[in-house]
């Protein structure tokens, strides 16, 4: 028998497919869709402190194999996404994204997405695009390990902390989260990149530095994964490119105990994660693995 | 896709409303949709209303966007983005009787689905001035047109769903399919659902990616740019928020009517 049983740390899902943060859950009821699509969990758009518009349009262009956004968190504000965290947790796993400028905000934040019901909470350490957040916090060991202490701390869900490829030392910051006592680790969030338009001599999103998603970066991920797998011994959720069975499969041999799905969701809707689901069962099958932890890493023996 | 094209025209419509022609080698649909940006303006979703080689977006000047994009000249430049969504449902060989209910700018995006199978039209404008540039093309590819005005200087005195009920009373439809106001849209559907007309509405949100990823037009659990923007009958009924309420640019709920 072949399962999809997944474990990440104390927590189990069904499957191990899940929403990536950024992606069609900025309410409840669309968070509710991706879970009833058979995501074994969904993570919640990164919520701050107080409500953010994000940045202006344009925020988003399609590029050659992938995506560059800059939407710079967009959310209504702790409070206020509280609603739309009711209405999902009812329905399934729901990891709690947060983003702050010190440990102080971070354990706010967490502190109310444990209140909201979320199974766990994600720091965004790593958004490319939001002045004074994400990677600007993320970068440095010192202070990533004193936010994942601060937020353990402070709350009993599982702690798991989102990194970006945008810097030489993530084995040191990915270190620094195990040390700071974090549950997992997901990487990577977006590669930093500008789209220009020649007609116009300037670049297209209002921000003009956006974070490159999609097909493009899955290799970059996957290596992320591999360094980390060989860093760190707390679970790893692997992200970015992913859109088949066999690129989820790239990830969890490099060491990833989970996957997250964001930009697939373009091309292939909220369906896609039932359809990687169900390539990694016949794979699995086929190949003799009866667990999805039979091939965590298998990669690198 | 993106593309940064060439305008062949920008062309006053009435007072507020101008038309954008430009030539663009993909396929496109009545009800489809695209992002246009030029430098200078925030990107906006604008509806096309010509789908053919030539493709046009009709608009109203309401802010500093469209008032940047209306100084736009033959010649200049800009970026669009899609076509994006499901635009219109139809087979143009059925024999199916359809009228299209368009308000205010909305009737500009029926214009190709008018053009490509043969249906009844009605022109609905608050003044005379919204109805009129259409009257031509309505005359020349809709079977039978009425027009109305809320202000009474054209056609029937009274809104659309007014009008729609007095055409009723002599006509019998298989389907209506609008585009208009959201406030229209929402008592037109309370009133065909009434009587039983299946109909197609195209809704409207605050979009940024366009393309169904970032869920910031998010209608209940619908994205209205990737699974509408036009949506049935029995979706709609399972929409609450359609008339009702919507998303702020933060993606707060407002709630505009209980």
């Amino acid at each position: 028998m072949t399962s999809l049983k997944t474990e990440v740390g104390d927590l189990v899902f069904d499957n191990p497919s899940i929403l990536a943060s950024g992606i069609m859950d900025e309410t409840g009821m669309s968070m509710v869709r991706v879970l009833e699509c058979g995501a074994g969990a969904v993570v919640s758009k990164s919520v701050g402190l107080a409500s953010n518009p994000g940045h202006a349009n344009p925020n988003f262009l399609e590029v050659t194999s992938g995506c560059i956004n800059a939407m710079g968190l967009p959310n209504p504000g702790i409070d206020a996404y509280g609603d739309e965290m009711k209405i999902a947790v009812d329905k399934g796993n729901v990891i709690g994204s947060i983003y702050g400028a010190s440990p102080k905000d971070f354990v706010i934040l967490a502190e109310k997405m444990q209140s909201y019901g979320a199974c766990a909470v994600e720091l965004n350490l790593s958004c490319p695009h939001a002045k004074g957040y994400g990677i600007e916090v993320g970068t440095d060991p010192k202070m990533v390990k004193s936010i994942v202490e601060a937020v353990k701390a402070a709350v009993d869900i599982p702690v798991w902390a989102k990194l970006t490829p945008n810097t030489h030392i993530l084995p040191e910051i990915g270190k620094a989260v195990e040390d700071g006592g974090g549950d997992a680790i997901v990487a990577i969030n977006t590669l930093k990149a500008i789209a220009i338009a020649p007609e116009f001599a300037r670049p297209i999103l209002s921000n003009k530095v956006g974070g490159l998603s999609g097909a493009a970066i899955k290799p970059i991920g996957v290596r992320a994964v591999w360094d980390l797998h060989n860093a760190v011994s707390i679970p790893i959720i692997g992200v970015g490119g992913i859109t088949n069975y066999r690129d989820a499969l790239e990830y969890i041999m490099a060491g990833a105990s989970a996957f997250q799905i964001g930009t697939a969701v373009m091309d292939h809707g909220p369906e896609v994660f039932n359809t990687v689901c169900k390539g990694i069962n016949k794979f699995m099958k086929r190949y003799g693995y009866r667990s999805i932890s039979d091939m965590v890493g298998v990669a690198h023996e | 896709m993106s593309e940064i094209l060439m305008i062949k025209d920008c062309k006053k419509i009435n007072s507020n409303t101008r038309r954008i022609t430009f030539e663009w080698d993909v396929e496109a649909k009545p009800g489809q949709f695209v992002m246009v940006w030029a430098p200078g303006m925030e990107e906006i979703p604008l509806s096309l209303s010509g789908v053919k080689h030539e493709k046009s977006v009709t608009f109203k000047i309401i802010g500093p966007d469209t008032e940047k994009l209306a100084q736009l000249n033959s010649g200049d430049r800009i970026q669009i983005r899609g076509p994006y969504g499901r635009g219109y449902t139809y087979d143009q060989n059925d024999k199916k009787n359809i009228l299209l209910v368009g308000g205010g700018i909305g009737i500009a995006p029926l214009i190709p689905l008018m053009k490509a199978r043969s249906a009844d039209i009605v022109l609905a404008g608050r003044t005379a001035e919204e109805v009129e540039p259409y009257i031509p093309t309505a005359k020349n590819f809709a079977m039978k047109h009425w027009e109305s005005t809320d202000d009474g200087s054209l056609g029937f005195h009274g809104n659309a769903v007014d009008l729609v009920k007095e055409i009723m009373k002599d006509e019998r439809y298989d389907e209506v399919v609008a585009c208009g106001p959201e406030i229209m849209l929402y008592f037109l559907h309370q009133y065909l659902n009434k009587v039983h007309v299946e109909h197609q509405m195209s809704l409207e949100r605050h979009m940024k990616c366009g393309c169904g990823v970032c869920g910031a037009c998010m209608m209940d659990d619908k994205r209205v740019c990737k699974d509408g923007p036009v949506f049935n009958n029995y979706e709609i009924d399972l929409m609450p928020e359609f008339g009702t309420s919507k998303r702020g640019i933060d993606g707060s709920l407002i709630v505009f009517r209980k």
